[in-house]
């Protein structure tokens, strides 16, 4: 099983401070992995030179779609990266606020549809089809992702808890093959905590999308995931199960200081 | 009220030396204040409690027009009554009563054009009028050097502005807000002054005239008959306009512009390519300035620079606020409003503008959003049926 997201030697510098410092991540196909590490970490910066929102200083970053092949995706557009099957929900939540449930999830079929100026202006057929297919399919999303009694509500008008889900709603719509979700039970009760974590592992078996998350609710990371990042000041220094994770003694340090004597 | 006690009251003449005492303007600077304060109190009250509605239902605060629009039988009629008044307008008024017409008419599409930049695409365009400029002097140069005929320059001025709208947006790409706002405002004072000092190209101040106005299948029309003429080909451009623009606002594209409005890291994480989404709006945008700009041409039959200062592109824009950003019915009648207004107020002259700017400052004042607010068309669903309504 090769990785369908690899990063190497990934380095980011804001002038002099090193954000993110020779990065070597695998994610393995139809998984769950992890990412933890303190605040400040580095974690959404990788993100964030996963999906072309920064170039890093230094690096590369691979993707292998399933069924395609492996290549070099550094530096590319935004937009690029989303096309390619690489989709991401936002630490603080980036929803279309003034348009509908249903409407943010058709902006993220937008990729996967291709009508142009003359087909909105004449509605011919083809385009009124593919209007017609989007609807629906943004609806059977938002119906799976437990959304469809809100459809026609204004996003901004969501319960907090819903705007995380329809964010993740979103960002399938788009047809990725892997799912990068940052902190997405970041403000949650425990309740919705627990429907999140059903959610994400219905995302990865029934939907078949990897993911690759970004959370500090531990008890969450590790009742959910396959494997584990750790990083601090931009360097990795673990990896493996949550198992594994836990007795680290390197963690430890990280999460909790120096001259703790566990 | 006491401050104003020596101004107001005392009064010395100074020739015979004495002293006048006015008391009764104390009365009156005391019964204005207290008018003055009312009002200022109610104003107050009514913002606040405006802003509860607001927060209770957005429904419930649905004005007239709106209302008009969104229920079909009543949306029927009243197309029916505005058609009916719009066709039989030039004969039942005089020739200057159709010009203005004419010219509020051409406002409505420069509306609607400068709303898909401003409205929906959420960039603030200062340097809408350069457009405008480039539609008409492409018909009139087009005119001058080649001699051709209108209807052939009617697309080409809109190409001509097409163009120019793509080339002012590809070095503010990266632009937001007031910087944005910043650049355009200097494109559009660029074009003027380029076109005033440019002699050889353009004939500077003193313009362009002699421009033919359109024929109709080669007859050649009497004054007053192109004047009519003139304000049916403004209808029918009004009504493509608004077929087209409201047809654009819920397509794929249309939801793309309003999504980068919203917000456009997330616009991009969706996949779409914030770079075309933004040429599109602008050369979207501008066409239909081209448009306009050709029958500016042909309607004044003379172009100058001077008709193309920033007063009309913060005209246009204020068509757009005013009318309720994003709105294409509160656009029409924004730009009514505010052509035909100082029109109409030259009854009181001298005081026209004054009373225009109290109008503008009140209409703010109650209504900041507009005439008619924004409610966008949105979709609905229904499982019943399956099938999208859309409100």
């Amino acid at each position: 099983m090769s990785a369908i997201l690899e990063t190497r030697n990934l380095s980011m510098n804001f002038g002099g401070l090193k954000a993110l410092d020779r990065l070597n991540i695998d994610i393995p196909p139809g998984q769950i992995t992890a990412l933890i590490g303190p605040n400040g970490a580095g974690k959404t910066t990788l993100f964030n030179c996963i999906t072309g929102i920064y170039s890093p200083t230094a690096g590369d970053i691979f993707i292998t779609p399933p069924g395609g092949r492996r290549k070099q995706m550094t530096g590319l557009n935004i937009h690029r990266v989303t096309e390619s099957g690489v989709a991401r929900t936002f630490q603080n939540i980036r929803l279309f606020p003034g348009m509908t449930v249903l409407e943010n999830v058709i902006v993220g079929r937008h990729c996967r549809t291709n009508s142009g100026i003359l087909g909105a202006i004449l509605r011919d057929r083809s385009t009124m089809e593919e209007e017609k297919s989007t609807v629906a399919r943004s609806y059977e999303i938002l119906q799976s992702m437990g959304l469809a009694e809100h459809v026609n509500l204004l996003a901004r008008n969501l319960p907090y808890g819903l705007q995380r889900r329809l964010e993740i709603a979103r960002a399938i719509a788009t047809e990725p093959f892997l799912l990068l979700l940052d902190e997405p039970a970041a403000g949650m009760n425990p309740q919705e905590t627990k429907d999140l974590e059903s959610l994400i592992i219905s995302i990865r078996d029934e939907w078949r999308i990897s993911v690759f998350l970004i959370e500090h609710d531990m008890r969450l990371v590790m009742g959910l995931s396959d494997s584990v990042y750790v990083i601090d000041y931009g360097e990795m220094i673990a990896c493996g199960t949550p198992q594994e994770i836990r007795q680290n003694q390197k963690v430890i340090k990280a999460y909790l200081g120096e001259d703790v004597s566990a | 009220m006491f401050l104003t006690f020596p101004i107001m009251v005392i009064r010395v003449d100074t020739i015979e030396k004495t002293i006048q005492w006015r008391l009764m303007n104390m009365v009156y600077v005391g019964l204005g204040s207290f008018v003055l304060s009312f009002v200022w109190h109610y104003l107050l009250a009514k913002g606040v409690s405006n802003r509860k509605v607001r927060a209770d239902d957005e429904k419930g605060r649905m004005s007239f027009v709106q209302r008009v629009a969104s229920e079909k039988r009543l949306s029927v009629h009243a197309i029916a009554i505005v058609a009916v008044v719009a066709v039989a307008f030039p004969f039942i008024s005089s020739t200057y009563q159709t010009n203005i017409m004419t010219t509020a008419l051409m406002y409505v599409v420069l509306g609607l054009g400068l709303n898909i930049v401003v409205g929906q695409a959420g960039l603030l365009n200062l340097g809408y009028v350069a457009f405008y400029a480039a539609g008409a002097y492409t018909y009139a140069l087009l005119y001058y050097h080649f001699g051709v005929g209108f209807w052939l320059a009617l697309p080409l001025g809109a190409l001509a502005a097409t163009i120019l709208g793509i080339l002012l947006a590809l070095p503010v790409l990266r632009l937001q807000g007031d910087y944005l706002a910043i650049v355009t405002l200097g494109f559009g004072e660029i074009t003027r002054i380029v076109l005033e000092n440019w002699n050889e190209f353009s004939f500077g101040p003193s313009g362009i005239s002699g421009i033919p106005r359109p024929g109709l299948f080669g007859m050649e029309l009497g004054m007053q008959e192109a004047q009519i003429y003139l304000y049916f080909l403004m209808i029918g451009l009004c009504i493509v306009t608004i077929f087209v623009v409201n047809r654009l606002q819920d397509s794929r594209i249309g939801r793309a512009l309003l999504a980068l409005r919203e917000d456009e890291i997330a616009c991009e994480a969706m996949g779409i390519d914030k770079t075309r989404v933004k040429l599109t709006a602008f050369a979207l945008g501008s066409t239909w300035a081209g448009l306009v700009g050709v029958i500016f041409a042909a309607k004044t039959t003379f172009v100058n620079p001077a008709s193309f200062t920033f007063l009309e592109s913060a005209m246009i824009l204020s068509i757009v606020v005013l009318g309720g950003t994003g709105s294409i019915i509160g656009i029409v009648i924004g730009a009514l409003v505010l052509i035909l207004l100082p029109e109409y107020l030259r009854a009181f002259s001298d005081y026209r503008m004054l009373l225009f700017g109290i109008i503008m400052v009140i209409m703010m004042v109650f209504r900041p959003q507009g005439i008619v607010t924004g409610v966008r068309k949105t979709y609905e669903f229904h499982t019943e049926d399956d099938k999208i309504k859309r409100l």
